[in-house]
């Protein structure tokens, strides 16, 4: 065990990224990501971290570096943000594609315009689809063990693909968290070296992204789709390996006070923990309410979610991204399409919460759980509340 | 520098190793494709290309086929400059960690005149100014040829184009075409040239000159196109010597900030001959083919005061 110590969030996971010995950072500065790069460039400067940091001219420089390092067979790590991440758009999916595994620390924050700085996921969102894994976290521990945890997922040989760990921006980023750090041995124990079973070799020579006809194009996307799918196991299996080397235990899909709840809250990042005060309270107050949290968003934890929500009488979606003109909130939608088959589906009720840095307090969970209880009454269900907006 | 590298003016002394193979799907007459030939010639086996997307990159890769004899690889179009820039920072690394044994190895990436002098730049200019060890590459064939002949910024004044078209109120493309090599001159590296497929001992030497130099280098090769300039396929070396000898497109290189013309004309062909066999420039009227004259002589004459400058 390490000591447990007060850090900021971004430093933290810059520390876990030079605990993981990466070769090259690639990184362009943006609120609120930038305390992760600043660290990580000090760490290089005072010769803590034996790294090339490359401080390039945009993010979609950042990214398309960050593929020609992997590829050239050197652990790599960047961070972005918001509009960042969205000019990286276009190379995440041939990140993914060329099955290059780079791990990614993303404090999320909303997108322009308005250009607003403060917390929500609506830049993730926008990225669902790129191929990448992709994981939450609530809190600083959380965010030092899944840096770690993420390489040794992403360059697994069964898995080789990059991976997106979110961080709520400022809310988790900015705060001092007591943070349990690995010493040396334990990041032996858990990270094996990245040994990439293909790289830019001159004395073995690979065509790194070709071009795929429509004869080859359809399976290339199968292989994509199953290789995603199929990282799940690997993801379950170093959450074990993790809890062997420093005794805290994740999971896809986890609950807080739920065994016997007919309501639940459903959550996704760092809102979680104000979610699990509310439930303390209520439940003090005698409700049978509880909360499932997702913590794996790609791939879909469909079987957990099943599991987690049904036979519940109500679910209290919680989004902090709005599809506009379509179904209210991604993660709502997509829970609502993992209960379909069930016979007795439970009722979901969906709020989008807290978008451009709103604040979300235990009051707000506590008035949400009163439109549970409403419709777990028999009340009717309401469609998608954007919680707090003025008229 | 250049007394190691004269073995490369003679032909038979070139490797006979062809690392860029035939059989790959260019046009008849590409000289695109003679450039990616004759620049594995110059840098041999070691060497790592990141490719743009674009003529060359369809040509030679088209899976499960790859025409590649080194290591290659294609991420997007606007970027080659900024993937090499991760190979070269992670290949540096490696050695460094001794994770891989120490070694020369050459990192190029290439694109033609939009993945460059358009779309392309930005990515160019961050790569330059970071100094990577690394070559940059640019075939210019002076319009998008795979998308189908559209204009870019590389595209001379009065050609026609699919974007640029010659009509009733149009004489084809009205801007003058863009320095991709006076653009990285500004960015102080120690190494820039301009080149052409059609002198290839020249092409080469700077090549390995610009392989030599420890930071980046930049190599602007001029490359003609005979689908998209629409001219007789036999004609694309010849046109690209006319291009020289008219002032189209001087050669010359610039070693840590001093100016060479490479490729001395001291009587410069009127430009016509270098325009009368390409339909790209049927349309231009004897004022128009005079403006461009005028335009490129002036350019030339500007490029001549600064190499004498620089001998002074």
């Amino acid at each position: 065990m390490g000591t447990r110590i007060g850090k900021e969030v971004s430093i933290g996971i810059a520390e876990a990224a030079m605990m993981a010995d990466v070769d090259v950072v690639s990184a362009y500065p943006i609120t609120p990501q930038t305390h992760v790069v600043e660290h990580l460039s000090e760490l290089v400067a005072d010769g803590h971290l034996d790294a090339e940091f490359v401080p390039v001219e945009s993010e979609h420089t950042a990214m398309s570096t960050c593929c020609g390092s992997v590829a050239a067979g050197a652990r790599t790590f960047t961070a972005t943000s918001s509009q960042g991440l969205a000019l990286m758009h276009e190379i995440l999916f041939i990140a993914s594609g060329m099955r290059l595994p780079i791990v990614m620390a993303v404090a999320n924050r909303s997108l322009s315009a308005p250009i607003s700085i403060w917390n929500d996921h609506g830049d993730v969102m926008a990225e669902r689809d790129t191929g990448w894994l992709q994981v939450f976290v609530e809190n600083g521990q959380d965010a030092y063990d899944h840096i770690l945890w993420a390489f040794r997922v992403a360059e697994d040989h069964g898995v080789l693909l990059p991976i997106m760990v979110n961080f709520d921006g400022f809310i988790v980023s900015h705060v001092v968290e007591s943070l349990e750090e690995w010493s040396p041995e334990e990041v032996r124990r858990f990270l094996p070296p990245y040994d990439p079973p293909y790289r830019l070799d001159v004395d073995n020579p690979w065509t790194f992204g070709p071009v795929g006809i429509p004869d080859i194009y359809l399976e290339t996307r199968k292989a994509h789709d199953e290789a995603l799918l199929g990282a799940k196991a690997t993801m379950v299996k170093a959450w074990s390996e993790l809890a062997d080397v420093v005794g805290r235990q994740y999971y896809p899909v986890e609950q807080y006070k739920a065994d016997d709840a007919d309501i639940v809250f459903l959550s996704m990042g760092g809102i979680s923990e104000t979610c699990m005060t509310a439930v303390d309270e209520l439940r003090e107050a005698g409700k049978k309410v509880g909360l499932v949290r997702l913590r794996l968003w790609r791939p879909f934890p469909f079987d957990e979610v099943k599991a987690a929500l049904g036979g519940r009488k109500v679910i209290i979606a919680i989004d902090r991204a709005l599809s506009t003109g379509g179904p209210g909130g991604p993660v709502a939608s997509e829970v609502k399409a993992a209960l379909y088959g069930l016979e007795t589906r439970p009722q979901v009720i969906e709020f989008i919460a807290g978008l451009g840095g709103r604040d979300v307090t235990v009051g707000d969970f506590k008035q949400m759980y009163e439109k549970g209880a409403a419709v777990a009454a028999g009340g009717p269900v309401p469609g998608y509340e954007l919680l707090g907006v003025r008229a | 520098m250049s007394s190691e590298l004269t073995n490369v003016f003679a032909a038979k002394m070139l490797p006979q190793r062809e690392l860029f193979s035939p059989g790959h799907r260019a046009c008849q007459g590409c000289a695109p494709a003679l450039v990616m030939r004759y620049m594995l010639k110059a840098l041999g086996p070691d060497t790592i290309i990141c490719n743009s997307t674009g003529c060359m990159e369809i040509i030679s890769s088209s899976y499960p086929e790859s025409a590649w004899g080194v290591p290659w690889i294609h991420v997007a179009f606007e970027n080659s400059a900024a993937v090499a820039s991760g190979v070269e920072a992670g290949l540096k690394a490696l050695m460094r960690k001794g994770k891989i044994p120490q070694r020369r190895i050459t990192v190029l990436a290439q694109a033609g005149d939009g993945g460059s002098l358009d779309i392309g730049l930005q990515a160019i200019s961050g790569a330059l100014e970071r100094g990577h060890d690394m070559i940059y590459l640019c075939y210019d064939n002076e319009a998008y040829m795979n998308t189908g002949i559209q204009r870019s910024s590389g595209t001379p004044f009065g050609a026609s184009t699919t974007t640029s078209p010659a009509g009733a109120r149009s004489f084809g493309q009205s801007t003058w075409k863009k320095s991709l090599a006076e653009i990285a001159v500004a960015h102080h590296i120690p190494y820039v040239a301009t080149a052409s497929v059609s002198y290839p001992f020249d092409f080469m030497e700077k090549l390995k000159k610009a392989d030599a130099v420890r930071g980046p280098a930049l190599v602007h090769v001029f490359a003609p196109c005979p689908t998209g300039w629409r001219c007789p396929s036999e004609l694309a070396i010849r046109l690209g010597r006319l291009a020289v000898q008219t002032a189209a497109f001087p050669l010359y290189e610039v070693v840590n900030g001093k100016y060479r013309i490479t490729q001395n004309v001291p009587h410069l062909k009127p430009l016509r001959v270098y325009l009368e066999s390409q339909g790209r420039f049927r349309h231009l009227t004897d004022d128009l083919i005079d403006e461009l004259q005028q335009g490129l002589r002036e350019r030339y004459a500007a490029l001549v005061a600064k190499a004498e400058a620089s001998q002074e």
